[in-house]
């Protein structure tokens, strides 16, 4: 089996860069990276399964669906697509039995979250580890099929995951009667057509589907009925790979993993993007420190100064240096008024204008909102044009307070998802950490602001 | 039921519905847009926040939207939380960002829900100080006029047009803040019910096209309780008036019947009404070819006495288009054994086994809206989209029902529209349609049969044996014959509550006494279920209650000289019988009187033509294909815009006729002295009295208005003519009043409504406020008074022998191997006598084609798209028309459009030749 990628004509070679040394990473306290190898080479079948590939799969096929659910429910992998949920919890509540027909198991591989870049990571240079753990949440949740949803943009990630799904097949890892089990399931790639919102689980599931990506209502949920009317399950591409691991090793090993660092366990791929020396991924413990992080990347670049920044995507709210010291796990971030998301940083130096930043931000989003529910498809468009307003300096008086009841506007359970509450987070905490760069914008002399900004 | 609190009053209200719709029920107003009382909630407005306690100790609470909470028991909410009104106020602002502002000239101002929602939310200022983005318009048709720029992107249009009715041409494109709904590309709506956009959008950007060519504001036209002519449905409608024109129609919200949607052909066939070539004045004619000459009243009614007078004998026909109470005036004119109903003979033998099946088929006939109930379908020889229009969209409910079923496996409330159709896709219950051509229902179909009339009439036998081997069987039943009935029979036994549909389209008694075996059938094997029979016309159900002679009788009557005078009531013979019979029989009248408000090929062979009131301006009533005898009401009286016309109801002058004839001095007789004249000479009829309060009816001592309190213009829209005001018309028919004085409330429950309005409630949203909880039924009970009920018992089967093959009426016409039988294929548009005299229904009509089978078309030597003419050339009306040569067609027959070819017979042997000359 071929070592690396043919290399496609004309097409730019870009590899995400996991900061861990081979040396540094072992089966006991790695569980997502200690098989990568340092020439970021594919792990394909042969390697992967030298390296305790397919155990878990070849161990609980043969075992109770529901035990699986259980050890994820002990473990408390919570979803790391940035929501935080708990996976085995989610498991446990797809229907199953009876005349319910047998569903979907879905990742959600569409990182599309600014400053992510994690899930590339896994799929490029280790595609089987989240085949397998696919496969344990398809047994766990008696799918039928599995998609992977990936983000259009990653080719890379397309043809290493299908030649990989490929050499599962033939190897009798996937298809009818998977290693003899009995069990009956294969997986297809679906590449997205680059809508951020097909991240959120049920617009993903209506894109899938062939409709416009917009959210779904909850409840029902997607383990009630998801795909297609059937109960489906959605998870994110490193939650799905934490499975194997959990699988094998237990619950009790996965906690244990994070140490005292909090009440989280296992590890995170964390990251870290903006002017630092060393931008890139590393596999931590859960609660690691955002001062550890941007340590590991060698600090600031060029000796700027760190003014905020955003602890996993740019959905997440503006913390300030001061947090640095604080573990980011979901529920210490979520007390300061922020979210651990993606777990990938963003650091905004001192010379950065917050105004042009949100304005940037905001563009995205507004750029991106579906268009179904009201306050984001008008709401955050109207931020976009007072934030270039004020970054003209042509703002006026009561911008920044309109700024203040839009974002409250878009709070969660005011919107029908939670792209809007995620354009809010990041505003509102910028309002509130730097308001006065947002009044540095407001004109004196407001007669001459009203057509200067181009709507 | 469940106990709610809402701002610290506790109520009762329906659990299963959410919070809106009872909070809405109880009369307490919350704004919204994009939930529908027909559509369910989606959650995208935003505009029905609430705040929500969890318990009696919350005093924090948080905002929900309302349509997405259900009202269950306990349930604490506030609807005038400051935060809460804060954010409506806060979703209306964004609504109006895009907004073009343009309530002056546009078509909804005035009843248009988003300004009402703007309005209850007092929002007032607009804080956006940047641009607006602008749109491209479509053209869509003759119907529907489309503004993109005043959209709010609540996703009504599409969900009403792909969800509910099944079209597929209207989409949303776009995301962000530039979604746009319209067609991939510009042209004709396609679905038959693109009208209901004009009332389910909730502000202008689908408004009535129709109605623009001759605009007035809601609040200055005049209506009254209207009943569609236009097939035999029996829809509620709203004809609004100005200037003595009908300037459109609108839904009537009726609780059992219509509901909140109408057809197409319903809302824009009213054209006839206005056409400026109907007949306004009695006019005489001496002699073929001469100048008409305009007479009075009194004249007209003495000259026309006077001729009938010295004739031997007189025979009236009546029409299935006209009232009861018309049709009765003309009965006891000329005498019931003198009396025809109008009706072809072959017609009128279905609609006669009809009701006998109504009666004796075992199973009761639902309403329309009982019928999204049923949880299967078998359709025997109709396409009811086309041959009753808004009965198809019932239909469609019934087949999407399914949903309802599906989620209440998993705990999702009915109202719940998105996550019902993603648990569903496309599972529906089973809809079996045994029809020759492509039906519109045939996306949600689990099977069409494609077969003549004989081989539908045999698979319903074969249908009834399967599910009751009582029933007599088909002999020769073929391998795939049989596999259908028994697929069909096992769906409607496995079903709760099955249905039957059938009727006259096909006019084959054979089809309709399958339809009763499989309703026997199933009645007696103990199921619930319903049995639903499509009349062709208005009043096609009332005229064979009333009883008479089919038209043919009369025709025979003039021709053998037994008789030499003819009143014809609102009928055109040629549409019913060929030409040539009615040509040679009208020949033979020494006097022929026709009542009519239209010109037709029989008005024209007039001696006196006197016009008669349309719909809009008479009172009568119709019978429906339920049996729902239905009250409809003069909207304006013609003689106020126009004093120089005559035109009075058909009933009035045939009354005062009567009168004249026996030398009597002309009594003034009224609505309800001819409802009760007609109720008391038929027994059958009885209960139309009922049908509606009496002209007697006053609420709080107010007659009800027919206008809305803010019209304007009263004093000076005749100024024109004279500057004196004249006394508004006095309405000796009824309870309603030519005025804006009157009773236009909704706190009384009343039926009868001619337009729906209520403070702060302009749109048709305001139906809500008359209705006992919001889609349910009218508060003052749905209007109308059934006349036929089921006798218990099953009657006894009908024999396959005995009906098989009497189909081939004209087979003893058989030198001609070439030709093929006529089977006519009715259609919404262009089907229909009078709605194809109106304009927009004209260019709505599909240019027509003739049906073959392929091997037909092969053995004649057409290919699809050539251009052939019916019969012999000599004929003077040979039609040419472009050959469709269909696959799955049944072989031996002709398929043609009806209301193509006037007086052509069902089953008439047709003879095809190549056009002469070749293509135009």
């Amino acid at each position: 089996m071929s070592q690396s990628i043919p290399s496609q004509r004309n097409s730019v070679r870009y590899r995400t860069r996991l900061l861990q040394p081979e040396a540094e990473r072992y089966s006991d306290t790695h569980p997502l990276t200690w098989r990568l190898r340092d020439d970021r080479g594919v792990v394909w079948l042969e390697e992967y399964l030298r390296k305790e590939g397919y155990q878990s799969v070849r161990n609980a096929l043969d075992g109770d669906p529901q035990a699986i659910i259980a050890v994820m429910k002990d473990a408390n992998v919570r979803g790391r697509g940035g929501a935080g949920f708990s996976a085995g919890l989610k498991w446990s509540l797809t229907l199953q039995g009876g005349d319910m027909p047998r569903g979907y198991m879905i990742c959600n591989a569409d990182e599309m979250e600014p400053g992510t870049f994690k899930d590339r990571l896994l799929m490029e240079q280790q595609p089987h580890l989240l085949i397998e753990g696919m496969i344990l949440g398809a047994y766990a949740n008696n799918s039928r099929f599995g998609y992977i949803f990936l983000r259009g943009e990653y080719v890379e990630s397309a043809r290493v995951l299908n030649q990989a799904l490929t050499e599962a097949r033939e190897a009798g890892w996937l298809g009818d009667d998977i290693n003899g089990s009995g069990f009956d399931f294969d997986i297809a790639v679906h590449t997205g057509a680059g809508r951020y919102i097909c991240g959120e689980e049920t617009a993903l599931i209506n894109s899938l589907e062939g409709k416009r990506a917009n959210p779904r209502a909850k409840p029902p949920f997607p383990g009630q009925s998801g795909a297609w009317g059937k109960p489906s399950v959605v998870n994110n591409v490193e939650t799905l790979c934490n499975v194997p691991a959990v699988v094998l090793k237990g619950a009790e090993w996965y906690q244990a993993l994070s140490g005292d660092r909090t009440d989280d366990g296992g590890t995170k791929l964390y990251g870290i993007s903006g002017p630092v020396e060393k931008p890139g991924l590393w596999e931590l413990p859960m609660g690691t420190t955002g001062a550890e992080i941007l340590d590991r990347a060698g600090g600031m670049r060029d000796g700027r100064q760190l003014k905020a920044w955003l602890p996993g995507g740019a959905s997440t709210g503006f913390l300030l240096p001061e947090h640095l010291d604080l573990p980011l796990d979901f529920d210490t971030v979520g007390q300061e008024g922020s979210r651990l998301g993606t777990g990938l940083m963003t650091v905004v130096p001192q010379q950065q204008g917050m105004v042009a930043l949100m304005r940037n931000l905001e563009e995205f989003f507004a750029r991106e909102s579906c268009g179904w529910c009201t306050p984001c498809r008008d709401g955050l468009p109207w931020t976009v044009k007072l934030l270039r307003g004020l970054e003209l300096g042509r703002g006026e008086a009561g911008d920044i307070e309109l700024l203040d009841k839009l974002a409250a506007d878009c709070g969660p359970g005011l919107t029908f998802c939670a792209h809007a509450p995620g354009a809010a987070m990041p505003l509102q905490t910028a309002l509130k950490h730097f308001r006065h760069e947002f009044e540095q914008g407001v004109c004196e002399t407001p007669a001459t602001a009203v057509k200067a900004v181009k709507g | 039921m469940a106990t709610i609190h809402v701002d610290g009053q506790s109520y009762e209200v329906n659990g299963a519905h959410n919070l809106l719709q009872a909070c809405l029920s109880l009369g307490l107003d919350i704004p919204y847009f994009c939930w529908h009382p027909a559509m369910g909630s989606v959650g995208a407005c935003r505009q029905c926040a609430v705040r929500q306690y969890k318990d009696k100790d919350d005093d924090q609470g948080m905002l929900v939207m309302s349509c997405m909470t259900p009202a269950s028991d306990q349930t604490r909410i506030d609807i005038e939380d400051e935060e809460a009104k804060a954010f409506r106020a806060s979703v209306v602002e964004w609504l109006m960002i895009n907004h073009p502002h343009d309530c002056p000239v546009c078509e909804e101002g005035g009843h248009c829900h988003l300004q009402d929602m703007t309005v209850m939310t007092a929002h007032d200022r607009r804080r956006y100080r940047f641009g607006k983005r602008t749109r491209r318009n479509q053209n869509l048709g003759p119907f529907i006029a489309h503004e993109m720029n005043r959209c709010i992107t609540c996703y009504r249009c599409v969900r009403f047009y792909n969800d509910y009715a099944g079209g597929t041409d209207l989409g949303a494109f776009g995301t962000k803040d530039n979604v746009y709904f319209g067609r991939y590309q510009e042209g004709t709506l396609e679905s038959p019910f693109s009208g209901n956009l004009t009332e389910v959008c909730p502000t202008g950007v689908f408004t009535d096209q129709s109605h623009s060519e001759r605009y007035t504001r809601k609040w200055d036209m005049q209506f009254a309780p209207g009943i569609c002519h236009q097939c035999s449905m029996g829809c509620n409608i709203s004809p609004g008036e100005r200037y003595g024109e009908i300037r459109r129609i609108e839904n009537r919200y009726h609780g059992d019947v219509n509901g909140y949607f109408l057809c197409d052909r319903g809302r824009f066939g009213y054209g006839y009404v206005n056409r400026a070539d109907r007949p306004c004045l009695p006019e005489r004619r001496d002699g073929p070819g001469t100048e008409p000459v305009n007479l009075g009243v009194d004249d007209a009614l003495v000259q026309v006495s006077d001729a009938l007078r010295h004739s031997r004998r007189i025979i009236g026909i009546g029409s299935p288009r006209a009232s009861l109470e018309s049709n009765h005036q003309l009965q006891a004119l000329v005498g019931e054994g003198n009396f025809s109903t109008g009706i072809e003979d072959r017609e009128q033998a279905c609609l006669e086994l009809m009701i006998h099946l109504q009666r004796h088929a075992g199973l009761p006939t639902p309403t329309p809206r009982q019928i999204e109930d049923h949880d299967a379908v078998l359709v025997l020889g109709e396409d009811p989209v086309q041959s009753a229009g808004r009965l198809g969209l019932n239909l469609r409910q019934a087949a999407l029902s399914r949903a309802q079923a599906l989620g209440d496996t998993i705990g999702i409330p009915e109202w719940n529209a998105e996550a019902l159709k993603t648990l569903a896709q496309d599972r529906y219950y089973p809809l079996f349609i045994a029809w020759p051509a492509p039906t519109d229902l045939d996306d949600v179909a689990e099977a069409r049969y494609a077969m003549d009339p004989d081989g539908i009439a045999r698979l319903g036998f074969a249908v009834a044996h399967a599910i009751d081997p009582a029933a007599p069987a088909v002999e020769h039943l073929t391998t795939v014959e049989s596999e259908a009935a028994h697929r069909i029979a096992s769906a409607l036994m496995g079903a709760e509550q099955p249905l039957v549909v059938s009727g006259g389209s096909l006019a084959s008694e054979a089809v309709l006494q399958a339809a009763g075996n499989v309703a026997r059938a199933l009645s007696r094997r103990a199921k619930k279920g319903g049995l639903v029979l499509i009349r062709r016309e208005a009043n096609s159900t009332g005229l064979s209650l009333l009883g008479g002679h089919p038209l043919d009788w009369a025709m025979d009557e003039l021709v053998h000289g037994h008789a030499d005078a003819l009143v014809i009531l609102e009928n055109d013979l040629y549409q019913r019988l060929p030409v040539e019979r009615v040509g040679s029989a009208l020949a033979r009248a020494e006097t022929l009187i026709v009542l009519d408000h239209q010109r037709t090929a029989t008005a024209a062979q007039a001696n006196v033509l006197l016009p008669a009131a349309s719909f809009a301006e008479s009172d009568g009533t119709l019978v429906n294909l339920e049996g729902r005898a239905q009250r409809f009401f003069q909207v304006y009286d013609p003689g106020y815009m126009r004093p120089e016309t005559r035109i009075h109801e058909s009933w009035r002058w045939l009354h005062a006729l009567a009168a004249n004839l026996r030398g009597e001095q002309v009594s003034e007789i009224n609505l309800d002295a001819a409802v009760r004249a007609c109720a008391d000479a038929h027994p059958e009829l009885a209960g139309m009295v009922g049908a509606a309060p009496d002209s007697h009816y006053r609420i709080d001592g107010l007659r009800l208005a027919r206008e809305p309190h803010r019209y304007s213009g009263r004093t000076s829209m005749r100024a024109n003519q004279n500057v004196s005001e004249p006394r508004v018309p006095q309405d000796p028919d009824s309870a309603f009043a030519h005025s804006m004085e009157g009773y236009s409330g909704y706190h009384e429950a009343r039926q009868q409504v001619p337009f729906a309005w209520a403070p702060g409630w302009n749109s048709p949203q305001a139906w809500n406020k008359f209705t006992d909880e919001v889609g349910g039924h009218l508060r003052g009970g749905d209007p109308g008074a059934c006349l036929i009920h089921p006798v218990p018992g099953q009657g006894s089967y009908s024999s396959p022998v005995q009906n098989l093959g009497s189909q081939n009426l004209e087979s003893q016409n058989p030198e001609s191997t070439d030709a093929l039988r006529a089977l006519i294929l009715p259609r919404l548009f262009g089907g229909e006598e009078t709605s194809s005299r109106a304009a927009p229904i004209q260019q709505r009509t599909e240019p027509p084609g003739v049906i073959l089978s392929p091997a037909d078309a092969g053995r004649l030597g057409f290919r699809s798209g050539d251009i052939v003419q019916m019969g012999e050339s000599s004929q003077d009306e040979a039609i040419a028309l472009p050959v469709l040569a269909q696959e799955s067609w049944p072989q031996g027959w002709a398929g043609l459009p009806a209301g193509l070819l006037a007086g052509l017979l069902p089953g008439q042997l047709l003879t095809l030749q190549p056009q002469i000359g070749g293509a135009p």
